[in-house]
């Protein structure tokens, strides 16, 4: 209660570092190990971050990435070992869950089963020692933003998984936190109910205004709801960006390969560093991220769905090849092309009249993202 | 949703003979099986049936039926031996198993509730040392050792055996407790602090209200060992400090009587009752 007074203070000091996005959650160096001696894992590799007010922000990565550990460090279920956390320009990073308006949506819920639904939406206010008045508003309203009025009373252990996440949710966004914290809320969501979910989270940090900061390992959920996303791997933070950045401008071979197919091709930079030959010779621009090779001996990743079939003798055809193998996915056709001077590339199209075993030229884009390994 | 589990294998099998090994996996089919399970049961219950069935006899005879009768029922209960024994059991059964289960409840919250440390299966090993030890040798040690206090302070007293009783309840009431608290999901303590409630909230909002049945049970069980109890209480009791399973067996040295089936009878019931609903708890309230 003290801390939701001291909070709502504006830090002179870290509006300044705030220039166009305005910041709410800063991590500096944060590290995090478990363990002790050769069984100790790195968690969290100095890991540095801004996520901005009022943003659906992601941390994506595969099991064991660190992503969980971070949102459990600004929840303050686990202390860092270094590093800092600001809150909305305060350091958090040492006090305990109880202490910091910051809520969590448990992968596995955590509804109280000793409650009603009712009782476990209001229970952060409860504990804030707010009225009973304010208490019991705060619940319907909440009960009405995840539709759930008719159910009030109930205990939780009668409600279906979706109906368990929308208490889940609604309790969480009560006490109205600065940041909602969401770990895989959906992973135990079927696949219908999981869509619509993420239209439904989607609509609900538009509606409160709250910041989401919600961990994944499913990209296409990543994708689909956040502004931004920050790709992890071993402990790091590896790329942060929009999700169409994220996936047309991946930077690192991780972040490339982990979302979506993509085809990565060696290639040549020129003197210059503004050109990249392709083996077959053909030169086309590069789009060089931060920390790329400048010049020398570079991959670089083209999406299957931006490379199309020409004629083997077409003057656009930058590659060629033949087809090994046409697989129908139902929206559209993956044409496999084993490539002149070796190694295989996938092509996505709608539709399409190439034949296994022809002769093709292959067209790419005018510029092509060099990867950073 | 249920028809899945429902088709036997034998429609998806190409074989057309029903798979005959998976059947004899089931230990029921067994030959001997139905033997052998009511041999064991007719000799776990037969005891206990001959017990019930002669203390309504209307006979001093423990052997031979003659009439139903509540005749020993009455003389029992007007006993003056045995009503002081029942108020010593009730009142030392009472007492351990109060303290009995606070202990417990810190001990399995202490156990479970905690990064784990070094020691923790020796932690559990030394809490459950009392199940682990022939009850005689905790007897005889707890005798002696009292025995030293007792001159060392010259304190007598019943509280001497209620202590005793305490200490060997702890395992009793301990494992429902630990089984519970390790059913619940860790994180519904941390959901709790994630939504502003203090330790001290926590523990009385979320812990302390899901362990209740656990507590319940634990509370339930020590009670009955601490009613049950002979051994212990035979060597550490002073003079007038007689429980009844004491009681009983002074009685019976001198025969078997009626009476004495109609006093165990009454126990038992106390026994089946209070076992009964340490069960429906724990099936009832798993979350």
């Amino acid at each position: 209660m003290a801390t939701q007074s001291a909070t709502a203070q504006p830090n002179a000091h870290h509006q300044m570092a705030a220039t166009t996005h305005e910041v709410m959650i800063h991590a500096e160096g944060v590290t995090k190990t478990f363990g002790q001696g050769s069984s100790q894992i790195t968690a969290l590799d100095n890991v540095t971050v801004d996520i901005r007010k009022n943003e659906f922000f992601t941390l994506l990565g595969p099991s064991g990435c660190g992503k969980t550990t971070l949102l459990r460090l600004i929840a303050g279920f686990d202390l860092p070992d270094a590093g800092q956390i600001l809150l909305d320009g305060q350091e958090i990073g040492h006090l305990p869950p109880y202490k910091r308006p910051v809520n969590t949506v448990f992968q596995s819920y955590a509804l109280f089963p000793h409650m009603s639904v009712a009782r476990n939406i209001g229970f952060g206010l409860e504990m804030q020692g707010r009225p009973k008045s304010e208490i019991k508003n705060a619940t319907e309203e909440m009960l009405a933003l995840v539709q759930m009025e008719h159910l009030a009373g109930r205990r939780t252990d009668q409600l279906s998984g979706g109906q368990q996440q929308r208490v889940a949710l609604a309790r969480a966004l009560a006490p109205r936190p600065k940041v909602l914290l969401l770990d895989e809320p959906l992973s135990a969501l079927d696949l219908k109910l999981r869509k619509e979910m993420q239209i439904e989270l989607k609509r609900l940090q538009g509606e409160t205004g709250i910041t989401f900061v919600f961990v994944t390992h499913d990209q296409e959920e990543a994708l689909t709801m956040s502004d931004r996303i920050a790709v992890m791997q071993a402990g790091r933070i590896l790329q942060v960006g929009g999700p169409k950045e994220i996936y047309n401008n991946p930077a690192r071979r991780f972040v490339a390969d982990f979302i979506g197919d993509i085809n990565i091709l060696d290639g040549e930079l020129d003197a210059k560093g503004e050109r990249v030959i392709l083996p077959g010779g053909v030169s086309i621009g590069a789009l060089l991220p931060e920390g790329a090779a400048r010049t020398g001996h570079v991959s670089v990743a083209i999406r299957p769905e931006n490379m199309n079939l020409t004629a083997a003798d077409a003057p656009e055809a930058a590659l060629t090849g033949r087809v090994t193998n046409i697989v129908y996915f139902g929206a559209g056709h993956n044409v496999h092309v084993a490539l002149e001077g070796g190694g295989e590339v996938l092509v996505r199209r709608a539709q399409t009249d190439a034949q296994i075993g022809a002769h093709v030229g292959l067209s790419v884009p005018d510029a092509v993202q060099v990867l950073v390994d | 949703m249920a028809k899945p589990t429902q088709t036997p294998a034998t429609v998806a099998s190409p074989d057309p003979v029903p798979p005959r090994r998976r059947r004899m996996k089931d230990l029921r089919k067994q030959p001997g099986f139905d033997t052998i399970a009511w041999i064991c049961l007719f000799l776990l219950y037969a005891p206990i049936a001959v017990l019930i069935i002669f203390s309504f006899n209307d006979n001093r005879s423990v052997v031979k039926w003659t009439e139903f009768s509540l005749r020993w029922y009455k003389a029992a209960f007007e006993n003056e031996g045995i009503r002081k024994a029942t108020l010593i059991s009730l009142q030392v059964a009472a007492v351990s198993t109060i303290f009995a289960t606070i202990f417990a409840t810190m001990a399995a919250l202490a156990t479970t509730r905690v990064r784990a440390f070094k020691g923790q299966t020796l932690a559990y090993a030394v809490i459950n040392q009392p199940l682990m030890v022939p009850e005689i040798v905790t007897a005889v040690s707890t005798l002696a050792f009292f025995g030293i206090i007792k001159q060392a302070t010259g304190i007598n007293g019943i509280g001497f055996l209620m202590l005793a009783h305490t200490v060997f309840c702890i395992p009793f009431a301990y494992m429902p407790i630990r089984a519970r608290l390790e059913d619940m999901n860790l994180s519904l303590e941390q959901a709790a602090a994630d939504l502003y409630a203090t330790p001290i909230q926590v523990f009385r909002k979320v812990t302390l209200p899901l362990m209740a049945p656990g507590i319940v049970a634990g509370g339930m069980l020590a009670f009955v060992v601490s009613l049950d109890d002979v051994i212990i209480t035979l060597l550490v009791a002073g003079p007038g400090e007689t429980t009844l399973p004491v009681y009983i067996l002074g009685q019976i040295r001198r025969g078997i009587t009626p009476e004495i089936n109609a006093v165990s009878t009454v126990l038992l019931g106390l026994s089946v009752v209070l076992v009964s609903i340490f069960f429906l708890i724990g099936n009832n309230k798993r979350t």
